[in-house]
């Protein structure tokens, strides 16, 4: 039922995920990837005009290194170890999204409604990615992590401001997927 | 060569996010609908291993690589920046179905279009650094 090639079962994927953590805090470190935008944003010199940028961004290069580790496995992920089978979705889910006009997955991680060739001709679609984005960055510096620092390394280590900002991810997730989507596609 | 096994780290897990679809954005909006048990069997497992884990290494005393005792900062305390920072997250995830790891690896993936969502990143970064002392905390 499951192949390598395929999509890997949730139970796998977690363990591993929460091994990856575990190395993390081995080797000294914290699982957290929203700190590479703020490293990011200070190797680019942002500290000369703001001071949350004023630290030594080169402590923290080892997580600019996992960052590109990540982007490499992407490739190899999709380049070499997958069978095009892509996500297998509940077909309640790809209705609702056609009402939508979002194109189900046929093997593909994303929608072409999103980032296709055609879309990405259209400013309203550029105008999403961006703002998207700002509301990513934003929104995980203000709450001092994102899924990695907070639902997955607070939460194993029992932190309360954690599952506050968890309730937060959803509060905002549960309102764009079921009210805002339908209003922006 | 110290840098080598956080690379590897980085490659395992952009490709066991990749393999999982916790980077696809159908994935999020099924799981922000409650379609489909995929992600929070995914997130209850990792916080499940983990929590496992650092018990563990309390429990042990353990140390690290370089023989430190290993410590885990605890975040500090406050309410309102967790509640409302988190919110805009969960808008913006909802939205573009990448938190901050999936947006590297999208584009490694080969999803240029992702350069932009990270661009946006950037600038929410940076806004925040800029409005910091103005925000409630």
């Amino acid at each position: 039922m499951y192949s390598f090639y395929g999509t890997w079962p949730w139970y796998i994927s977690g363990l591993l995920i929460g091994i990856i953590m575990l190395s993390l805090i081995y080797f000294g470190k914290t699982f957290g990837m929203s700190s590479n935008l703020r490293t990011m944003c200070s190797a680019f010199g942002a500290g000369k005009k703001v001071e949350f940028f004023r630290f030594d961004w080169k402590t923290q290069r080892w997580n600019l290194v996992v960052v590109l580790g990540a982007m490499l496995g992407g490739y190899i992920a999709t380049t070499y170890l997958s069978d095009g089978s892509g996500v297998q979705l509940n077909p309640q889910t790809i209705t609702e999204l056609k009402q939508m006009d979002i194109d189900a997955p046929k093997g593909k991680l994303l929608p072409d409604a999103l980032v296709g060739a055609e879309a990405l001709k259209s400013p309203k679609i550029l105008a999403i990615l961006l703002m998207g984005g700002v509301l990513v960055g934003f929104g995980t510096r203000y709450a001092g992590g994102c899924t990695s620092g907070h639902a997955i390394t607070g939460l194993s280590n029992l932190q309360l401001p954690s599952l506050i900002a968890v309730i937060g991810f959803f509060i905002g997730g549960l309102i764009m997927s079921w009210l805002l989507l339908p209003l922006i596609f | 060569m110290k840098f080598i096994k956080f690379l590897l780290v980085g490659v395992v897990f952009g490709i066991v996010l990749t393999k999982s679809e916790a980077v696809s954005w159908y994935r999020i909006y099924e799981m922000f609908h409650f379609q489909s048990f995929h992600m929070f069997g995914i997130i209850m497992t990792a916080i499940g291993v983990g929590a496992i884990g650092i018990q563990l290494m309390k429990k042990t005393k353990a140390k690290d690589i370089t023989g430190q005792p290993i410590v885990i900062p605890d975040k500090a305390k406050g309410f309102k920046n967790y509640i409302i920072g988190g919110t805009l997250f969960g808008l913006g995830w909802g939205l573009v179905g990448t938190c901050p790891g999936p947006m590297y690896i999208l584009v490694g993936a080969g999803y240029w279009a992702i350069g932009i969502v990270l661009l946006g990143a950037l600038v929410g970064t940076y806004l925040y650094g800029v409005l910091k002392d103005k925000l409630p905390h």
